[in-house]
This record gives C-alpha cells, sequence and structure tokens, in this order.
C-alpha cells in the first residue's frame, strides 16, 4: 500500500485515496471540431505506461482535493504530488 | 499409547523451556495426552515418540513432525470444532493449552487406518502429471472422467474442512507507525531492535513465537559466557522499558509491501482456546507502515533427499535439537544424523548430553577437526564423507542407512546398517527471505553457501541481518543485527550516537564451508528402493523432478505446475530450493538458472477472521437511517437496502400480505394522499456566480433560461454519451441552486463535480456541498395532497396560481424552515417538503395526522413506471443515451455538455439502437420478469436472436394487469408488434410493444 503525499494533508495511506487515472488528458475545447477518431482517442484511450507515469489522485477520504502523482508503474516509486489551476496549499496549513 | 517416554529431565543443558509444574491435558484424535505450559502441540505429542499423525497428500504415506516451526510440511492439524474451529494449522506453531482439542486433516478415514494408502502401492500409475494425463487429456470421454472422478480424487488429495458454523471469536485490527519495524526476535533482530532504540527510534520488533530468542531457545548458547538466554532476558528487559517500543510477541509478520507497509497477525486470546478470557481478541491484524525494515527472519533448515526420508522419526536436524533443548523432548534413543554442514554438531552434543546414542554422518571428507573432536568426546561416532542414504521402518524409523558419499555424489558399494528410532538431516540452510520477496526483490544464488540470499534492499529500506542475511555463526548475527538497527535509525532521522556493545559469543573455532548435497539414493543409486521426497507436503519425488525434466517442465514456474512443487499451505519452506538445484543437476545448470521461486504474501496463512477484523454482521457495512426511521419500524414498515440507506420498501397493515399492501398503497396515492420518505434523495448545494455554467456543461439540457423559485429536471452524461444519473435542480437564488441526485450515486456525483472543477475548470467559482443528512424529505402526492398540505401550519401559498408545477418555495412549515419542490415522480400532484433533519418526524407525523398513507419505494416504482418514468440503474446500465430513452427533448442542441459530441459517433447515431418502450403482455394476468430477455421467436435455433430485456415490470392496479419497461432493439419503430420474452426457468410469454406511457399521457393530473 501506498503512501502517498497528499500536498494539502501531508503523508497518507493509499486507502484514503481515490484514483482518477492518466493526467493532463485535457477536454478539447471545442469537441464538434474533432473527427470521430480524435474524439474517440479524447474520450477512450489512455496510454499504458511502463515506467515512469503522471496520473491523478483525489484525497476523497481526507481534504477531498486533487492532485497529480508521478508514480512509476513497475516499481511503484512515487514522486511529490503537484497541484491543479495553480492553487497551491498554504504554507503552513 | 503409552506415556510421555521421551520427556528428558530436567537439568542443565535439557530441562528446557516448559513449565512442569504446570501440566495441560489436551486431545488428539480423540486421545488423551499431557504437556505442558511452554509447549507447543507438537513437542508435547513428539514426547509421546515420533507416531504418525498425518497423511501424504497423494500417497498416503504415515508422516510424523518434520520441523519446529513455520516450515513444518507434515504436522496441519484441525484444531477445535464447531464455528471456532481451523483448518491446516501447523502443530509446531499452536501453543499448548488445557483442554485443546485437535486432529489430523489427511487421513481418510482415519490415521491409523487410511484406505488412500492404495495410491502408494500403486504408485507407479501415479507419475506427476497423472491425474491431468489421465481425466483431462484429449481422449475419448476425458472431461467426463474428470467429473467422475473429481469429488473422489478432490477427498482424497484434501486437507482441513472450513468450519460450517459462523465464527464465534472477535478479531482486531491496530494501526501502528514506526521508524524501524524489525522482523524477528532471535539474535539478530534483538540486536537490531536495541540499536535502534538505543538511537531514540521508535521500534516494533515483532516475533512470531511464544518467547522471543530464535536459535537461542534451545538452551545451549553462550553470551559474554553466561546462558544466552540470559543475554535475551536482559535485551528484552531493556525493549520492554523503553518508551517507544513495543515487542510484539506471537506476532507473525505476514507480508510486506509499498513504501514499507506490513501487515502482521498478532495471537492474543487464541493460545487459551476457547476459554480465553472475554476481553480478549483471538487475533489482532496489525498493519505497520515504517520509515524502514530491517528483517532478522532466520534461515529455514533444509534435508536432502534419500529413500523413505518420509517416514515419522525423520525430522530436521536443527528441529530436532530445539525439541531437546527448548521443550525438553528427544523422541528416539538412537539417533542418526546426516548432514553437510556445521550446524547438526550442536544437535549432535545436545542429543548426547541426553543420552543418546549418536550417529553424525558429515557428508565432508574433512569435517573441522574441532567439532569433530568435541563430539568423538562427547561420544558422538562421527563418520566423515558419509551420508544417510535410506530409512527403513514404515510406520516409524527402524534404522538407518548410512553410506560413503563420493565425490559425483554417487555412494559407494553397499551401505551399513545403522540402528536407529530418529533421523536428523541438515542439508544447509535457506535464508527466509519471503519478506524481501514480496517487495518483489529476486534473490541472489550464493555458491560458497549453496543458498539464495536476499538482493539489496537499502534502496526500498529495508534491510536484512542474521541468518536471513547468509549469517552462520552468532557472533555475525549480533554484529549485523547491530549493524542494521543503527542503519535504519540512522536514515529513519534519529543521529544520536552510540557505542556498539562488545559480546563474547560460543562460536569457538572456525568451521568448514558446506558441501552442497541434494539428494542420494534414488536419483543414481537405483537399487537402495524407497521414495527419496523433495516436497513432503505435496509428495514429490525426487523421481518426479526427474520426470518434469525428462518432459521437458524445466523452468522453476512449469517445475512447480507439473510437480505441485512448493504448492500447499507450507509454499515449499522446506523443498523449493532444493527442486530447483535437482532440476539443475538434471539439466546442467545452476540453481537460480532454472529459476527462483517469487514468494507472495502471505508468509504463514491468516484466517480470514484476521482480516475481517470487526467489519462483519451488522458492522459489515454503515447503516444509514433517515430522521422517520423509528416511525417507519413502528408501523409496519419493510425495509430495502438503497445503497447504504434503509428505505421503507411498503407498510403492511395487520396481517396484510405485502403484494397487498403495495396495491393498496398505489391506489391512495391515485385516489386521495400518499406520503413517502425521500430523504434519501442526494442534495448538493451549489453556489457561486458561476453554477449555471458548470450546470450547463454537467448536465445535458439547458439553465440559462431558469429562474429563481423555478426547478427543473436535468440527465447527467459521462462523455461516451452514456446517462449515470438525473435529478431535479432548483435555484434558490441568483448564484444559490440545489441539485438532488439518485439516492445511490449521491457522492459520486458530487465526486464528479468536483473532479471537473478541480481539474478541468478550477475558473469556475462553485461551491459544491452534500447537504443529503442536513433535511428530511416528505413526499406528498396524490388528488387530496393539495388539501392536506393546505392543512399544514405554514405561510406558504399552496394554490396552483402561487405555487405550480415545477416551482419551488421557501417559507415556513410547522415553525421549520422548509424549502418545497413541487415535482413529481408519481405522476400525481405532488409536493417535495425539505424540513431541517430534527423536525422530519413532527412533519411526517402531521401528514400522516392529516390523512396521508404512507408508502414505500415499491408503490413508488409502480407509480412511476406507470408515468414511464425512468430510474438509473434499472432503465439505464451504462450504455443507454438521452436519445435511447426518447428523452431527446432534455438534450440541448445549442449549448456544449459532458458527452454531446458522442452522439454524433457512428453507433451512438444509429436510429435502430435499442429504445425505451412499454410492453404489455398478451395475458394481462402475467407479470413479465425482469431482466427477461426479448425475442422475436422463441422456436429459433439457437443462437436465438436477442433484442433487448425487460428493465421494469410490475402488477398495476390502475390498469389492472401487468406491465413493463423494456429496452428493446430499433423499439420505437416497432410499436404494436408482438414481441415474446423468455422467462427465467423455460417458455415465453407473447407481450404488445407500445409507448412507455400508461397513465395519465399528458400529464394534467400532476399539473393539476
Amino acid at each position: 500500500m501506498l503512501l502517498i503525499h497528499c500536498p494539502w494533508c501531508g503523508p497518507r495511506d493509499e486507502s484514503e485515496f481515490g484514483y482518477g487515472g492518466e493526467a493532463d488528458i485535457a477536454r478539447p475545447p471545442d469537441p464538434d471540431a474533432l473527427s470521430d477518431a480524435e474524439w474517440a482517442d479524447y474520450v477512450f484511450m489512455r496510454t499504458n505506461t511502463k515506467g515512469r507515469f503522471k496520473e491523478q489522485w483525489v484525497h476523497i477520504h481526507g481534504c477531498g482535493r486533487w492532485f497529480t502523482l508521478v508514480r512509476d508503474t513497475v516499481t511503484h516509486e512515487h514522486g511529490e504530488a503537484g497541484v491543479f489551476g495553480g492553487v497551491e496549499p498554504e504554507a503552513d496549513g | 499409547m503409552s506415556g510421555p517416554q521421551y520427556r528428558l529431565p530436567a537439568h542443565a543443558l535439557t530441562g528446557g523451556r516448559i513449565d512442569r509444574d504446570r501440566p495441560l491435558g489436551f486431545s488428539f484424535n480423540g486421545e488423551r495426552f499431557t504437556g505442558y505450559a511452554g509447549d507447543t502441540l507438537a513437542s508435547a505429542l513428539l514426547a509421546y515418540g515420533s507416531f504418525p499423525l498425518a497423511r501424504g497428500f497423494k500417497y498416503h504415506r504415515p508422516r510424523g513432525i518434520f520441523g519446529t516451526g513455520a516450515e513444518e510440511p507434515n504436522a496441519l492439524v484441525q484444531l477445535e470444532t464447531g464455528g471456532r474451529s481451523q483448518p491446516n494449522l501447523r502443530a509446531t506453531q499452536i501453543e499448548l493449552y488445557g483442554g485443546l482439542t485437535a486432529s489430523s486433516v489427511n487421513a481418510w478415514p482415519s490415521v491409523e487406518f487410511d484406505l488412500m494408502r492404495v495410491n502408494d502401492w500403486l504408485s507407479p500409475i501415479f507419475p506427476s502429471g497423472f491425474y491431468y494425463k489421465t481425466f483431462m487429456g484429449a481422449g475419448i470421454g476425458a472431461g467426463r472422467w474428470w467429473r467422475l472422478f473429481e469429488p473422489f480424487i478432490r477427498r482424497a488429495a484434501g486437507f482441513g474442512r472450513a468450519p460450517a458454523a459462523p465464527d464465534p471469536d472477535r478479531y482486531e485490527r491496530m494501526n501502528a507507525h514506526c521508524d524501524v519495524l524489525v522482523v524477528g526476535g532471535g539474535p539478530a533482530g534483538l540486536s537490531a531492535a536495541l540499536a535502534a532504540a538505543n538511537r531514540g527510534s521508535r521500534v516494533i520488533l515483532a516475533d512470531e513465537q511464544a518467547e522471543p530468542g530464535g536459535d537461542l531457545l534451545a538452551g545451549d548458547r553462550s553470551i559474554d559466557d553466561a546462558p544466552a538466554m540470559d543475554w535475551v532476558a536482559a535485551a528484552l528487559g531493556k525493549l520492554d522499558a523503553a518508551p517507544d517500543v513495543t515487542v510484539l510477541r506471537r506476532t507473525a509478520v505476514a507480508g510486506l509491501y509499498d513504501d514499507n507497509f506490513a501487515t502482521a497477525v498478532e495471537s492474543v486470546g487464541e493460545r487459551f482456546g476457547p476459554g480465553a478470557p472475554e476481553h480478549l481478541p483471538r487475533l489482532r491484524l496489525w498493519r505497520i507502515r515504517a520509515r524502514r525494515i530491517v528483517l532478522a527472519t532466520g534461515a529455514h533448515e533444509r534435508p536432502y533427499a534419500f529413500a523413505n526420508n518420509d517416514t515419522p522419526g525423520v525430522m530436521l536436524g536443527n528441529a530436532i535439537r530445539h525439541y531437546a533443548g527448548r521443550y525438553a523432548v528427544a523422541p528416539g534413543r538412537q539417533a542418526v544424523l546426516g548432514t553437510n554442514n556445521d550446524s547438526a554438531y550442536r544437535t549432535a552434543l545436545l542429543l548426547a548430553q541426553a543420552g543418546l546414542a549418536v550417529t553424525l554422518a558429515d557428508a565432508r571428507e574433512t569435517p573441522p577437526a574441532a567439532l569433530a573432536d568435541a563430539a568423538r568426546n562427547a561420544g558422538v561416532a562421527v563418520e566423515a564423507g558419509c551420508v544417510v542414504s535410506a530409512v527403513v521402518g514404515g510406520r516409524r524409523v527402524r534404522g538407518a542407512k548410512v553410506g560413503r558419499v563420493l565425490p559425483d555424489g554417487e555412494i559407494s558399494g553397499a551401505p551399513r546398517a545403522v540402528e536407529a528410532d530418529l533421523v536428523g538431516v541438515s542439508g544447509g540452510w535457506n535464508p527466509a527471505l519471503h519478506l524481501a520477496s514480496h517487495r518483489g526483490a529476486k534473490p541472489v544464488w550464493n555458491e560458497a553457501q549453496a543458498c539464495f540470499a536476499p538482493a539489496d534492499l537499502t534502496a526500498l529500506g529495508v534491510g536484512a541481518a542474521g541468518a536471513a542475511a547468509g549469517a552462520e555463526i552468532l557472533a555475525d548475527c549480533l554484529e549485523q543485527g547491530y549493524a542494521a538497527g543503527r542503519d535504519a535509525a540512522r536514515a529513519a532521522g534519529r543521529t544520536k550516537r552510540t557505542r556498539k556493545p562488545a559480546l563474547k559469543t560460543d562460536d569457538g573455532a572456525a568451521g568448514a564451508p558446506i558441501r552442497p548435497l541434494w539428494a542420494v539414493a534414488e536419483r543414481r543409486s537405483g537399487g537402495i528402493g524407497g521414495k527419496a521426497f523433495v516436497d513432503l507436503q505435496n509428495d514429490v519425488t525426487v523421481k518426479d523432478v526427474a520426470l518434469a525434466a525428462r518432459e521437458n517442465y524445466r523452468s522453476v514456474e512449469h517445475l512447480k505446475r507439473y510437480t505441485t512443487l512448493g504448492m500447499g499451505t507450507d509454499q515449499g519452506k522446506t523443498a523449493n530450493v532444493t527442486g530447483l538445484a535437482l532440476m539443475g543437476m538434471e539439466t546442467g545448470r545452476p540453481p537460480d538458472a532454472v529459476g527462483t521461486t517469487t514468494f507472495r504474501p502471505p508468509y504463514t496463512p491468516v484466517p480470514f477472521g484476521a482480516l475481517a477484523g470487526r467489519d462483519r454482521g451488522a458492522l459489515f457495512d454503515p447503516v444509514r437511517e433517515t430522521p422517520m426511521f423509528d416511525w417507519h419500524e413502528a408501523n409496519g414498515a419493510v425495509f430495502e437496502d438503497v445503497g447504504q440507506w434503509k428505505r421503507p420498501y411498503a407498510y403492511r397493515r395487520g396481517g396484510e400480505a405485502l403484494e397487498a399492501a403495495i396495491d393498496r398503497e398505489v391506489r391512495a396515492v391515485r385516489n386521495a394522499a400518499g406520503v413517502m420518505d425521500a430523504s434519501t434523495l442526494g442534495k448538493i448545494d451549489l453556489k457561486g456566480p458561476d453554477v449555471v455554467t458548470l450546470l450547463n456543461r454537467v448536465y445535458t439540457n439547458d439553465w440559462e433560461t431558469l429562474k429563481v423559485g423555478r426547478a427543473r429536471y436535468g440527465l447527467m452524461c459521462h462523455e461516451d454519451g452514456m446517462i449515470f444519473d438525473d435529478g431535479v435542480t432548483a435555484r434558490l437564488a441568483d448564484d444559490h441552486y440545489l441539485m438532488t441526485t439518485t439516492t445511490g450515486n449521491a457522492a459520486t456525483v458530487l465526486g464528479w463535480l468536483e473532479m471537473w472543477l478541480q481539474t478541468e475548470w478550477p475558473e469556475l467559482r462553485v461551491f459544491a456541498t452534500s447537504v443529503t443528512e442536513a433535511y428530511a424529505t416528505a413526499t406528498v402526492a396524490g388528488p387530496e395532497a393539495r388539501r392536506l398540505v393546505s392543512g399544514l401550519d405554514s405561510d406558504i401559498d399552496w394554490s396552483d396560481e402561487a405555487f405550480p408545477h415545477m416551482a419551488v418555495r421557501t417559507g415556513t412549515v410547522l415553525g421549520a424552515p422548509a424549502r418545497v419542490f413541487r415535482v413529481s415522480f408519481s405522476g400525481e400532484a405532488s409536493w417535495e417538503i425539505n424540513v431541517p433533519a430534527h423536525c422530519g418526524p413532527a412533519l411526517w407525523q402531521a401528514l400522516i395526522d392529516g390523512g396521508a398513507t404512507p408508502y414505500g419505494t415499491e408503490a413508488m416504482h409502480v407509480l412511476r413506471a406507470e408515468k414511464g418514468f425512468i430510474i438509473v440503474g434499472q432503465e439505464t446500465d451504462g450504455t443507454v443515451t438521452p436519445h435511447d430513452l426518447g428523452m431527446g427533448w432534455a438534450v440541448s442542441k445549442r449549448k456544449d455538455f459532458i458527452g454531446k459530441r458522442s452522439y454524433k459517433r457512428p453507433d451512438t447515431a444509429r436510429p435502430d439502437r435499442k429504445h425505451l418502450v412499454g410492453l404489455l403482455p398478451l395475458d394481462s394476468s402475467t407479470v413479465l420478469p425482469e431482466g427477461g430477455q426479448i425475442v422475436n421467436d422463441p422456436a429459433q435455433e439457437p443462437p436465438v436472436t436477442m433484442l433487448g430485456h425487460v428493465t421494469s415490470s410490475y402488477k398495476s392496479p390502475s390498469l389492472d394487469g401487468g406491465f413493463a419497461l423494456a429496452l428493446l432493439k430499433n423499439g420505437r419503430n416497432r410499436m404494436g408488434d408482438t414481441v415474446h420474452v423468455l422467462r427465467l426457468d423455460e417458455g415465453a410469454d407473447p407481450a404488445r410493444v407500445v409507448a412507455p406511457a400508461f397513465y395519465d399521457r399528458d400529464g394534467g393530473r400532476m399539473r393539476g
């Protein structure tokens, strides 16, 4: 079980978190401009990375915030969490 | 059974750690025995001799106790009876208590008379893979034979039985954090814990045995010229006194996981048996998060294989030493020990001291002189360059054969018969690297010591020390333990400097290296006769490994699956390495080229009860009750679970049948007034200037036009265009909305909104807050409903002009602040009155007193289905679009929303998808089965063309017959057709396809 560092709450057990899959899948600004294949790629296709993988997690049984995490899918090594939308946790929450 | 004749008298070295003042009676296979406090079930039984207490898995040959701990392959027992019964426990790990009851697990009908012994005599026709070759091969009818024989084979091969009755015991779970977790309380582990504790670390030391000490418990070692157990006692004294150290006795670490998370099982009440004090849980599951971990798990001795090495009375050499030294039991008078390394010399000395005649066959041509001299001086007959090549006996050892072993492993000439009733074998040591393997580390082959050692896991914060790391002498164990504990503390940030203790051990003169030896007899020296087992638990012989090699099952994975080597409850703790080495010899490869075993958690089996802890029965899942629950319960409600909620399904009056109650409730709503507890509906409070933008993006319909004081129904889809929730959202103020969700989806919808708000649209200024539990909701519906609500003490104008359909009003009801939604799920005029949760019971009582009939979820289902209103999760299943349901009116063409683009994908745009339709059975007394498959022609030859399924089906009091909603391929274009719905058992019912609305199609009643 991973020990994940929530940017707002600090290190917590993986069981407190929800998994949100691959990060940086931006919603297309104009879906109608996309071909069926491009839209399907956004909706259905995800990379199945072996190695370092940027993914998103939510501290669902904690502060409820989403953040990103780079995790190695082979070794489960993971680094510091990143935040969304430029909202930084306060220095001394 | 005669008395405990093999219990040694109490004197200096063989007095043991048992309490002779506390005799304990127990029963095994129905016979009475007596042991002492401090015994295990195994040691107490061995005091009566090495009698058969199990049967082999495949050949059903008699088996006795082989080891002393977790490595035990034979002595599996069923402990206790009834709901408390546990199968497949190792007798070597069961602490004896008064009144203990246990029995053998693998003997049919009994251990003394085992019918399946016939398998041994027939064994030439039972080689590896026999069952599969015979019963599951390609031959005609092979599958049928397997089905016929499988129950018999399974019973023949069975281990213990799972209890049928509920477990009466209680289990607990504990979470703990520490700087350093030390696994194992032998010399290395104690030394590591002391070093870490001295540095000020928070330390947890987990040791699986009844008392820590590890190998020192044998009682024949000394540290600083005093008995080593004195050092153990002093170390435990220091650790127990240290404020930040927890010593977990009887606690087996079962698994090691990412980021140094460990699970461990502590035996608490179990050692007292059924009479355990009430306040103690049977087991406690520890979930430990450690900054650093030190593995001081010791090593398992392994045997080498020889003919009939499974006979009761053949044991691991060091196990014999522990039984003699720790438990004062030596189950024999004449011992023959076979070894290829130094460790058996301590066993020989201890047995000689206990008065046994001892022959020690050392496979090495030149045993270390100091050890050999000491043994000879003690009266041990040391035979250099010799091995035990066979055992004579059957039900127990009656003699051994000792022969000279040549450099290539062959036996030279005829082996010599030696009188013996106890045979010990030591073929070397396998570091217990299971936990390191849990972290994914491939073991490393150590050629000099002929063993696998754990890989370097420093980068993961895991260290190994002592025998677990390959140490062979006590001084190294203490030294490595200290260093590992110090390093772990330092890495965990504890930098206080300490002084290393200088300890004097009794390791004595330098020993000699091991002579690798895996099997004698069968493999090369045919003619000695008798099976030579590699894996005692799975009855895998040296021959089976050779057969696997011949048939090209050469990798470790194939070897395991073909022969079953390393399977079972012991997972090959005494067998795996030998099996790999033998395969290597067959195929001309070193053992690590054959492969290594990947150990997975748990290290030893963990009872389900320990994993479940308190999460069973009523505590399995939280139960949510609405504020009106007590009233429901007192008034005949039959509850159904909706998510975690208890919702009234229907209210039975007097002796009324359930169906009659539902019928009555439906009629009450259609003809008078009913009231339903709708408190469970998900309620999300949305505030902020950008709420309308959010609603426009997450709902399929348009929200710009919704005015304050009005409510609107919406459908929510995923990006694939499929519906996942629906509900009504009301605008309470310019920037304040209240969204309702389905009961089961409340948390999911809130999570969905939060995900989009946080990860995709952080610029939207919206606060989303769950307020589900803050309100109690009573839905009043029916032609008499307006009269009824108008009678409440309230400042709300209930008239249709002031409060039309799809409007929302705030005010007071019975003095409580209230939000009232005029929405209808029943098709009748209907008001949803929301008041603060604690006011719910009073509101409910007032509505009942006013004459409303309470109705439950089933009446609600009938009422809404008559109207063709969908339930998400019933009419939808994640593959259904709004258009499929004929709800294109709720899909905006002007704006973008989540899922919209998907409606242009060819598959979602198809005109002949499955559509929501109504079905009327031609025989109106029929109620079609929900889930029933729809076909055109039930007589069609299979595969029958499936057209869809029934999603909701009820008997309607209003229609006086059965009716259903269904998803039917191209259904909207099939109105009036007759289709057939397959029954769940046999046959089919014809039904006519109609529009999915059966009652008041223009909606006049709910607007009235």
